[in-house]
């Protein structure tokens, strides 16, 4: 009932509005005025086109200050070694993006301010150029064309690394399911087991095939370890619906999706204790500690942070999507091989 | 006259089964704005939460009640649930059924000169198929287990089981009900436009002659023609799979203790057929918002828009290249890393047809007499925008960078600002710019540039922080940021963002109010209040039947023959003859 009635308040309100401003435009016609209201006039124009100019500039200084305020916020540098070619393109595409849009939204928001209209000025009729136009269809189509060349030169290097050289990758299976992680490493035999949807169930989590010899010394775990300098090719599978494996840090992310395997591979470039050390972490961790110390001063429970590697769900797969984690830890190959050795074996589970 | 005379109609022929483009426009354009409204709401209750995480909210419970925020603390179903309709409604009813529904109604038979569409019938069956699809979808919000939560992409095998999600019960069911009407809706309304703009054009309108506005929405509807139906099919087998127990998307899935006994199918195969529909519906929203700029700011710098054929070439070219991109929507999704690079190199094609039209609007503004109206700063809002989410798009579409950005809220960031606000900006401009020729009347000046000012400084507010966000690795669809220490510094940013959202939103307000007002008492229009060139201002200022009320108009040049050394006036319009030696415009 409130709500009817606020209803008609407000559209009384607005018949009321209007007839008071048909009043007003009524009164000015009677006095004569002769500009249509509707139409802006040359103050109007001054006016706009100063907005305009002011607003180009606070943008060009908003995301100028940005860039220093929130640097602290973004990744630290990559933990892989492929990271780092991503890392130089991304740099890259982001100065060639920076170097356009400081060009062209400068001459936008100045353009609308010098050109505004003045009563009795012709504007210039200049339909075509067609030289202008080739220009600048031709330069972006030579810079796309090195950036295509230089992206696809990267991909490339990622997605099929070379086989030269000691390649002798780690394989390890990480396996979605709401709203965890499982991770599965070959054990003694280097080898996977076969595993298949039919055999899920109670501890085997992941479906090793209890036929298949070679899954039997097959090690679950619930946190990713990985040794530091090895190539980890990693096997990625779901039980449900598709999740997503994405590990920032590293500059990895791959989609699990049911019914098929999807791999990626990289190489750890620094421990977890190595990578804490590096400045922009620290900067990170602090940035993030101030965050929480100014909540612990408001009463609220938050634990300080330390920095780690994590693997997050980046597909949305449920109500508890944004809680999907597992923690990454680099390890020495020889802690590694130490951890591992002390994991129990699938047939003993 | 006698087309007027001759047609008699009552309120229902008039208002509900009506077969009038300038009518089913209005009903588009209202039905749209009734959507917007939704879909803006929507996206504020989740701003909220994202703000201030799993916190107990008065607003939030007023809105979602008992069921999905017990105690004000919003539920996780809800919050998927909430970014999926919000992103469906957005992109299909307000983007493309509001925005082509309403100018391409409205534009078509007035700027080419035809009487009315091909087919006023179609039309009209298409709008109606357009209003129940809303309702459904609207319907669909209240459900017990929600309205579908997949996200916008609905991505099976999420969307196809309900032991998945609840949403992904009655909820998704009226999903694709409701796509499957408004499919039906765009490709009645789509070939319309086509058969309309190819055989209906006056005397002397060639296409070269076209209004850019005209162009765009031709481009639009072979589009739609083109990429619907594969949605429709992607849809239906998706159905199927839901209700039938056929496997074409789903394969080995243990869920809720049991092992499911679907095998074969591939959620890969919905991505494909999805995208295929997707990324050409990027364009089907952005490239009538185009269109609708490239008139208005010819208009209002009082200058031929630069470089016509390179504007309509550059459509053609991103028209057709929209269709061989969509693997850059599925880098990391386990396709075949060589597809990878192909799509690589065709995404990355599409900046030179963007960039030419982006030079071109600013060469526009050069040396203009610019008269800022409401219409004419949305429009220059649009080129902004339409820069600098295009920008990030070079990121987005190299696959080696999306490894690390796809997915986050750097995605978020580009979509929203190069085709969320470019498209509204455009639809915005339209309206205050065709609303003398939509209702008779003007829109109030000031309280446009008030909207305007809100709209557009909120509007970077709320979106460019979003990329800080996607550069730290936040996900996108995380109902809370709260498991996650690494993101507790980005708070602030979160915070910062829902004010500008909030404050923006309510901005909307004013148009809103604007609209409701100027719908019965603004200024009445003169008949052509703008000085333009296009023919649909030498129509009468009521609506008639049939729209001109004699002969119709002949057309003896473009459309932009503003500021021509010769003429008094600093406008031709197209019904001006040439004089002997004077040249077509182009």
């Amino acid at each position: 009932m409130t709500g009817v009635l606020v209803a008609a308040v407000l559209v009384l309100a607005v018949v009321a509005i209007g007839q008071l401003s048909n009043l007003l435009r009524l009164r000015g016609e009677i006095r004569g005025g002769e500009h249509p209201p509707a139409i802006p006039t040359e103050r109007d124009n001054n006016r706009q086109g100063t907005l305009m100019l002011l607003f180009g500039i606070g943008l060009l200084i908003a995301v100028i200050w940005s860039l220093f305020a929130w640097r602290d916020t973004l990744l630290p540098e990559p933990a892989a070694a492929h990271g780092r070619k991503v890392d130089t393109l991304m740099r890259v595409t982001l100065a060639l993006i920076f170097i356009v849009f400081f060009i062209t939204q400068p001459l936008l928001f100045y353009f609308t301010f010098k050109y505004r209209g003045v009563k009795g000025r012709r504007a210039l009729y200049y339909p075509h150029n067609d030289r202008l136009e080739l220009v600048w269809t031709s330069i972006p189509a030579t810079v796309l064309a090195g950036i295509i060349v230089y992206g696809l030169l990267v991909w490339k290097g990622i997605m099929y690394p070379s086989d030269k050289g000691n390649d002798d990758p780690l394989v390890i299976e990480v396996y979605g399911q709401q709203f965890n992680w499982t991770f599965r490493y070959a054990g003694r035999d280097s080898q996977l087991g076969d595993a298949d949807v039919r055999f899920v169930g109670g501890e085997n989590i992941v479906g090793i095939d209890p036929n298949d010899s070679r899954g039997r010394d097959d090690i679950l775990t619930k946190t990713l370890h990985i040794p530091k300098g090895r190539k980890i090719l990693f096997q990625f599978r779901s039980q449900d619906v598709i999740h997503s494996a994405y590990m920032p840090h590293f500059r990895v992310q791959m989609n699990c999706v049911p019914g098929m395997v999807t791999q990626f591979s990289f190489t750890p470039a620094y421990t977890t204790a190595e990578f804490r050390q590096l400045k922009h972490v620290q900067h990170k961790v602090s940035s993030v500690n101030d965050a929480i110390a100014k909540r612990r001063a408001r009463g609220e429970d938050v634990e300080p942070w330390d920095f780690d590697y994590v693997l997050l769900c980046n597909k949305i797969c449920g109500s508890g999507h944004y809680n999907m984690q597992a923690k990454i830890r680099v390890e020495e190959p020889a802690a590694f091989s130490a951890w591992l050795a002390q994991q129990k074996e699938f047939k003993d589970l | 006259m006698e087309a007027q005379a001759a047609h008699r109609d009552n309120f229902i022929t008039r208002y509900i089964f009506s077969q009038d483009h300038k009518m089913i426009s209005r009903q588009f354009l209202i039905t749209g704005i009734v959507m917007g409204c939704f879909g803006v709401l929507l996206s504020v209750l989740f701003r909220i939460e994202l703000a201030w995480p799993e916190q107990s909210n008065a607003f939030l419970h007023f809105f979602l009640g008992d069921r999905w925020a017990p105690d004000g603390v919003m539920d996780p179903n809800i919050y998927l649930a909430l970014v999926t309709i919000h992103g469906t409604i957005m992109v299909f009813f307000v983007l493309t059924a509001g925005l082509s529904g309403t100018f391409s109604n409205l534009l078509i038979p007035y700027q080419i000169g035809a009487r009315d569409m091909a087919s006023g019938f179609m039309n009209m069956i298409s709008y109606q198929l357009f209003f129940l699809s809303s309702l459904i979808m609207i319907i669909s919000l209240f459900v017990e287990t929600g309205p579908a939560a997949a996200g916008w992409t609905i991505y099976p095998p999420l969307s196809a089981l309900p032991q998945a999600i609840l949403g992904s019960g009655a909820g998704m069911t009226l999903w694709i009900a409701s796509m499957a009407l408004f499919v039906a809706s765009q490709l009645i309304g789509g070939l319309n436009y086509v058969v309309t703009i190819i055989n209906l054009r006056t005397k002397g309108m060639s296409m070269m002659r076209l209004p850019l506005t005209i162009w765009a929405f031709l481009v639009t509807a072979i589009l739609g023609i083109c990429s619907f139906p594969v949605l429709l099919a992607a849809v239906l087998l998706l159905f199927f799979d839901r209700a039938f127990g056929t496997s074409f998307y789903l394969s080995d899935i243990y869920i809720g203790g049991e092992v499911l006994n679907h095998s074969g199918g591939s959620p890969i195969l919905f991505e494909h057929l999805f995208w295929f529909l997707g990324h050409p519906e990027v364009y089907i929203v952005i490239l009538p918002a185009l269109g609708i700029t490239s008139e208005i700011i010819s208009t209002n710098a009082r200058k031929p828009i630069f470089g016509y054929r390179a504007m309509i070439l550059s459509i053609l070219a991103i028209g057709s290249l929209s269709f061989i991109v969509w693997g850059h929507h599925m880098f990391v999704s386990g396709m075949n890393p060589f597809l990878g690079s192909v799509f690589t190199f065709t995404t990355l094609l599409i900046a030179i047809p963007s960039a030419v039209k982006a030079f071109n609007y600013i060469t526009t503004l050069w040396k203009g007499n610019l008269r800022l109206s409401p219409a004419m700063l949305f429009s220059i809002g649009l080129v902004s925008t339409f820069i600098a989410g295009g920008l990030t798009g070079i990121i987005l579409g190299d696959d080696a960078l999306d490894i690390n950005v796809h997915d986050t809220y750097f995605v978020i960031a580009h979509f929203h600002i190069v085709m969320g606000l470019s498209a509204i900006f455009g639809m915005f401009a339209g309206i205050y710019h065709w609303f003398p020729k939509l209702f008779g009347r003007m829109m109030h000046k000031g309280a446009g540039y008030a909207h305007f000012w809100i709209t557009f400084v909120c509007a970077y507010g709320v979106f460019y922080p979003m990329h800080f966000l996607g550069l730290a690795g936040l996900p996108r669809r995380y109902y809370s940021n709260e498991a996650f220490p690494m993101f507790h510094d980005l708070a602030s940013i979160n915070h910062l963002i829902t004010i500008f959202a909030i404050v923006g939103a309510s901005a909307q307000l004013i148009f809103l109010g604007n609209f409701a007002y100027s719908v019965f008492f603004g200024a009445r229009a003169t008949q052509n209040p703008w000085r333009a060139n296009t023919i649909e201002w030498t129509t009468p200022v009521a609506h008639i039947h049939g729209n001109w009320p004699g002969a119709i108009p002949e057309v003896h040049r473009w459309a932009y023959d503003y500021s021509k050394p010769g003429y008094d006036e600093d406008f031709v319009p197209q019904t001006v003859p040439l004089r002997k030696g004077e040249s077509d415009g182009h």
